[in-house]
């Protein structure tokens, strides 16, 4: 076993061990934390892989501004913790889970390209973004646009349909 | 052999850059103090050793020594890491920060820098996104109510100049081409990048002192309004520790102005290290300058400067940028 | 155009202002601090400033607190106790008298209380203690040898209290006010 696979396996525990914690957390604070755990352990799993541009992303999108949103949420609303579960709650995400799972391992056992193993590499970032531009461009045009719609109906819902804070003041 | 050889050398900078942090750390505090007594015509401590100048030992032994008070009702494991994360980013982020030229020995260059990552830049960013922890979760953790109001009103501000700060470093690694903080002192070799990016410079500046929670923008700790804020129900040296942490990220954040827009170590005459030195006090000086000159803003000023003004200024910093490289090159 | 143009104005205001705020306060750096540093650098206090608490004698020598407990009903912080007695020459004097400095706020409402000018107080504030239980003043600390503010002022001549000898028989004691007439 090399030195690279033996960090591959001790991330992926880590991987699934947090994210186990987190969706069986009561306290909601703490399943955000066991979460971004989660997400570091993927970010050194990028690293390792040989992605440092997508490790950085996903520290700084997902452990930095995703999370911290939900415990900007949880912190004014719910106060951090919730009630008791209901046990059937659980059916319908662990069949959902069981049939991902299983897909998963069917794709990966009847890829031929599974039998490869790690080997370190590395994409700089220049490389990446030359791959990812040139290539792609079109996806990336469409979700930028998507998230432009979505900006936009942030603001429309922010300025109770359409009119500013401003005007609403006016009328009262 | 070459292996270990290169481990110790790493370790020695390691040492170095925490003990100099350490060291700047608590000269901030009496530089601060001291420098904001004389902007409000006042001395500042001078009682203890010649000027004062020992009272950051004062300080430091002070805080050590005092009790450490554990709130009822507190979220024991959280309150006790918070405050560590607090101190922990700034550290992290002095690990990609080249402080001179390569050091020459013999034939052997020793960069000096603990770690020349290719992605240095975003690892700033993904480093200092995470300092919200710190104050998000010791302000959750205490179980009061100033320090959750501080807690929340943190997370929302460290959110908001996040964006900004990573957008306004858009334009230099434009012009850098490259995300590593070598290259980018490198490709200032001819004339630091503030010449060029005047209004990058200006929102990193801002939006880093919202960052580290410096006057204007110190809603969350607000003393007259929350008795502190996220840090009101911590004492002793899980207090030091937050306190650390401000004046740490404070000397950090001063020399990461000195990389991206003021050439880094490059200058005339004195050797590099000391022109890196002056340059990175540049920022804390006028970090405390502001606190002795600017009231607080009030939060929605401060959200609306965030979002209204620094982040749609970035954008079109960037495309103007994207423009005249390209006009510039063909 | 008109609402661009004073929209300029507004922000170049705002500018203006921010900057001026910055040269104020570099011009402070270089003025002189105006910190008085306290214990090396004393001010002199003004002559009526309220603080430590004394008792005064009169120009004969003679203790001028008759004891009245007016002082003591006028406290609001309740630190002044006594006991009174009574010579054998009929006059009034307290048999002991305690002030309470931990409590004194200095407010000076015993002095405009009493009757004979006895109880005075001072400009001296720094007499702090390590002990709060050193701050409880008996007779003896708070008598002093000497009239205070009224040099002149002695309560008897004016008090017609008959003290060994009758009413306005006192040296230099004025006749007793005659309350049946009006004439001056």
């Amino acid at each position: 076993m090399t030195a690279l696979r033996m960090v591959f396996y001790l991330l992926a525990i880590l991987i699934v061990a947090s994210t186990a914690m987190a969706i069986t957390r009561k306290n909601l604070v703490h399943a955000v934390l066991y979460l971004v755990q989660s997400f570091f352990a993927t970010a050194a799993l990028f690293y390792l892989l040989g992605a440092p541009v997508l490790a950085a992303l996903e520290i700084i999108i997902y452990a930095g501004a995703i999370m911290v949103l939900f415990l900007f949420i949880i912190m004014t609303l719910i106060g951090g913790y919730t009630g008791s579960r209901n046990h059937r709650q659980w059916i319908f995400p662990s069949l959902l889970g069981l049939a991902s799972i299983v897909s998963a391992g069917v794709l990966l056992f009847s890829s031929p390209a599974s039998e490869t193993g790690l080997i370190a590499a590395t994409a700089s970032p220049a490389s990446f973004g030359r791959y990812l531009f040139d290539k792609y461009w079109l996806p990336i045009e469409i979700v930028s646009l998507l998230l432009f719609v979505a900006l936009v109906g942030a603001l429309y819902l922010g300025t109770h349909k359409g009119k500013s804070v401003a005007q609403i003041e006016v009328e009262q | 052999m070459w292996w270990i050889v290169g481990f110790v050398v790493l370790l020695i900078k390691v040492a170095v850059v925490l003990g100099v942090l350490f060291g700047f750390a608590a000269g901030m505090v009496l530089v601060e103090r001291k420098l904001l007594g004389r902007l409000q015509i006042r001395y500042g401590p001078n009682r203890v050793g010649p000027f004062g100048l020992l009272q950051p030992v004062a300080d430091g032994l002070k805080l050590l020594l005092k009790e450490d008070i554990v709130p009822k009702g507190a979220d024991r494991i959280i309150f006790f890491f918070a405050p560590a994360v607090v101190a922990l980013v700034p550290l992290l982020i002095a690990a990609v920060v080249p402080f001179s030229s390569d050091l020459k020995i013999g034939e052997t260059r020793i960069p000096v820098l603990i770690a020349d990552l290719n992605v240095g830049l975003l690892f700033f960013l993904a480093v200092a996104s995470l300092s919200v922890y710190g104050v998000a979760l010791g302000g959750w953790a205490s179980n009061s109510k100033y320090s959750m109001l501080g807690s929340v009103r943190g997370a929302a501000q460290l959110i908001s100049y996040e964006l900004s700060l990573g957008l306004s470093l858009v334009p230099v690694v434009m012009l850098a081409g490259s995300f590593s903080l070598v290259d980018i002192v490198n490709a200032q070799a001819e004339y630091p990048f503030i010449l060029v990016q005047p209004v990058s410079f200006l929102i990193f500046f801002i939006s880093s002192m919202a960052e580290s929670n410096r006057l204007p923008f110190d809603l969350p700790e607000a003393e007259n309004e929350l008795i502190g804020g996220f840090h009101t129900e911590y004492s002793g040296m899980r207090f030091a520790l937050y306190f650390l942490g401000e004046y740490i990220s404070m000397v950090v954040l001063g020399a990461l102005v000195a990389v991206f827009f003021l050439g880094g170590w490059r200058g005339p005459v004195l050797p590099p290290l000391a022109w890196f030195l002056i340059k990175t006090m540049i920022t804390p000086v006028f970090f405390i300058w502001t606190r002795a000159t600017l009231p607080r803003v009030r939060y929605d000023q401060l959200m609306q400067l965030g979002w209204k003004i620094l982040l749609p200024l970035c954008l079109v910093n960037i495309i103007a940028t994207g423009g005249i490289a390209l006009l510039v090159r063909s | 155009m008109n609402e661009n143009e004073s929209r300029l104005g507004r922000i170049m205001d705002g500018i203006g202002g921010i900057v001026d705020s910055y040269a104020v306060t570099l011009k402070h750096l270089f003025r002189k601090p105006i910190t008085e540093q306290y214990p090396e650098q004393k001010k002199v206090l003004p002559e009526r400033t309220r603080a430590r608490i004394v008792l005064t004698r009169d120009p004969e020598g003679e203790e001028r607190c008759v004891s009245c407990y007016l002082c003591e009903a006028v406290c609001p912080t309740d630190c002044i106790s006594m006991e009174g007695a009574e010579r054998g020459d009929g006059r009034r004097y307290a048999l002991w008298f305690r002030i309470n400095f931990a409590r004194c706020i200095f407010c000076g409402l015993c002095e405009e209380a009493c009757p004979t000018l006895a109880i005075q107080l001072t400009p001296d504030f720094e007499f702090s203690k390590y002990h709060v239980l050193d701050l409880v003043y008996e007779k003896e600390d708070l008598l002093i040898e000497g009239c205070g503010k009224n040099s002149e002022y002695n309560y008897y001549e004016h008090a017609g209290v008959a003290v060994g000898f009758d009413k306005g028989e006192h040296p230099g004691e004025a006749k007793p006010v005659d309350v049946k007439s009006n004439m001056p």
